[in-house]
């Protein structure tokens, strides 16, 4: 007669310090054998208070607290803060300017979906992805370097426009570069999409149904994958997205193998948007030229008293922003990214609530990691695609 | 603005009694706490408003208001392609009805408006802190809390453990010639 063992559940506490927790986020799981029953998932490591500052912040010194939210997608952060500060302010960029803010949400969307394929494969045992990953992020850092001077934190796109034009030279080289990437994107597909040991972590974990995704208050690729076409590209255009063509990747099972195929098709269609960006734009002014919002330019300010004291107010009072409030979303290569501004007619927002695109998405994790074996909970992690800037804000 | 317009004309139909706020860009529903789940179970069954997810929960503090505290929801149709903001104003001792029953996602916005506001929620399942440490106290998004917060936290040598004591901001590198203590 063979002895009867009493297994008790226990917990796991995985993080705050684990390499594949991306960040700093400390899991509470409780398992029956390897089985997770319950997930709880710790969140505010990297709490910094980001909507009290700005609060004490004047709308231009706010830009640059963005870049530092989703430090994976910088300038698509940046967007947000830009647009709903113009839509308070009742104005809109030049064509141009439009333009390269399309290009480089662009660009940081194949940044951001880079890093997800590659920390998402070193997580589940792919190394050789996150060293193809790297060699094209490092190329869009150059040119993200080109543009603002500054490799990750830009702080490039202003209220009215962007800092500064294109250097010379640059428009080429992103096309250079869009050139050669999709074959690039082959390259991955080959390593990953067909690759057994890839598609038996991935197939039929977190499966999310459509009206669960709905439930969860996805967005993003993670409700792309569940099968609505939602994008808010189309769905709400802004800056120039309504003037160029590109198609919305639709996942059909809602699992995490769709997830990565919803991204590599992003990808995709970001190349083809930034060609398209590239054949259309034309020469002309990059920021609004009302010298009370954007900088004067550096050549008057040498010889016009005027533009000099408006370049002193600027920098050191900002601008006053009218009264009223605003909810501006956009679609940043995680999810909907949106800011909620009051203004009270000051220099300052009065209050700005930040909705994270991963906080969401994390807060499902204790639902979707239900069931599903220890091992899984790393898939679950990388699926996701988080950031704790963003989340602990 | 179409759109806006045939969203309020939807509105009024269904919500007559729900005051309502029109906006440059967006409809205003403003609820109390007796209507406020009513209100919200319809806005999301409803085959023509259709609000399936809510997409924010924002709380804001009004020191000079009655009411010091208003709680703005955001919420969005993905197949209408619609959104809709519903505004509940409350002070610091009325509990708000949580809307946990209504979008399974508003757990943690809830719990991130209580612990930075100390607005109360009912019938939420686990109202604990979220973002900030384990054993903070007090409400930082409030405007009556200073930027600097006030408490930091420091390891203390003596003790052997991190400490948390009423902030002093104390920057020992900050002054250019050290002090002579004699």
């Amino acid at each position: 007669m063979t002895e009867q063992k009493e297994f008790q559940n226990y917990t796991v506490n995985f993080g705050p310090q684990h390499p594949a927790a991306h960040g700093v986020l400390r899991l509470l799981l409780d398992l029956d054998g390897e089985v997770v029953e319950r997930a709880d998932p710790h969140i505010g490591f990297l709490h910094r208070g980001t909507e009290k500052l700005l609060e004490h912040k004047t709308y231009l010194q706010g830009v640059p607290y963005f870049d530092r939210l989703d430090y994976m997608s910088m300038m698509s952060e940046e967007h947000t803060w830009v647009l709903a500060v113009e839509k308070l302010l009742g104005i809109q960029a030049p064509e141009r300017a439009q333009y390269i803010r399309v290009i480089f949400a662009e660009l940081t969307r194949i940044l951001n979906h880079l890093l997800f394929l590659g920390a998402h494969g070193l997580d589940v045992g792919a190394m050789t992805m996150f060293i193809y990953a790297f060699r094209e992020r490092e190329e869009i850092f150059d040119m993200y370097e080109a543009a603002s001077g500054a490799r990750m934190h830009a702080a490039y796109f202003r209220p009215g426009g962007v800092a500064r034009d294109l250097p010379e030279g640059l428009a080429e080289r992103i096309k250079d570069f869009t050139d050669s990437f999709p074959s690039k994107i082959d390259e991955y597909e080959t390593l990953l999409t067909d690759n057994r040991i890839w598609k038996q972590r991935l197939v039929d974990i977190g499966v999310v149904t459509p009206q669960e995704a709905l439930d969860m208050g996805f967005a993003g690729p993670m409700l792309r994958a569940s099968g609505f076409a939602w994008d808010l590209r189309k769905a709400e255009p802004y800056d120039a997205y309504d003037r160029v063509e590109f198609d919305i990747p639709v996942g059909k099972n809602g699992d995490s193998y769709d997830r990565y195929l919803v991204r590599v098709d992003e990808i995709r269609q970001s190349n083809r948007i930034i060609r398209q960006c590239l054949e259309q734009m034309k020469p002309g002014p990059v920021r609004y030229e009302d010298f009370k919002i954007s900088p004067p330019y550096r050549k008057e300010m040498q010889r016009d008293m005027e533009s000099l004291i408006h370049h002193f107010k600027l920098f050191s009072e900002g601008f006053k922003v009218p009264p009223g409030e605003v909810y501006l979303a956009t679609e940043s290569p995680k999810g909907e990214f949106g800011v909620y501004i009051i203004s009270h007619g000051e220099n300052k927002p009065y209050r700005v609530k930040i909705r994270a695109a991963g906080y969401n998405h994390l807060q499902a994790v204790k639902r979707m990691a239900l069931g599903h074996m220890l091992a899984d909970v790393t898939t679950l992690v990388g699926t996701i695609d988080i950031v704790f800037g963003e989340i602990d804000r | 603005m179409e759109k806006l317009d045939h969203l309020e004309q939807l509105l009024a139909e269904r919500l007559a009694h729900i005051e309502r706020q029109r906006l440059p860009d967006a409809v205003v529903l403003h609820v109390t706490p007796e209507t406020l789940v009513a209100t919200m179970l319809l806005l999301r069954d409803d085959p023509q408003l259709d609000c399936k997810q809510m997409i924010d929960l924002a709380g804001v503090h009004y020191p000079e208001r009655e009411k010091a505290f208003e709680i703005v929801y955001q919420l969005l149709s993905v197949h209408k392609n619609h959104r809709l903001r519903v505004k509940l104003a409350v002070d610091e001792q009325t509990p708000v009805p949580s809307v946990t029953s209504v979008w399974w996602c508003a757990d943690w916005f809830e719990r991130e408006a209580y612990e930075m506001f100390g607005i109360l929620f009912t019938g939420h399942p686990d109202l604990r802190r979220l973002l900030t440490d384990y054993d903070f106290e007090g409400f930082p998004l409030r405007k009556d809390y200073p930027l600097s917060g006030l408490s930091e936290v420091r390891y203390d040598p003596a003790q052997k453990r991190v400490i948390r004591q009423p902030i002093q901001m104390v920057h020992p590198n900050r002054e250019p010639y050290p002090v002579n203590p004699a």
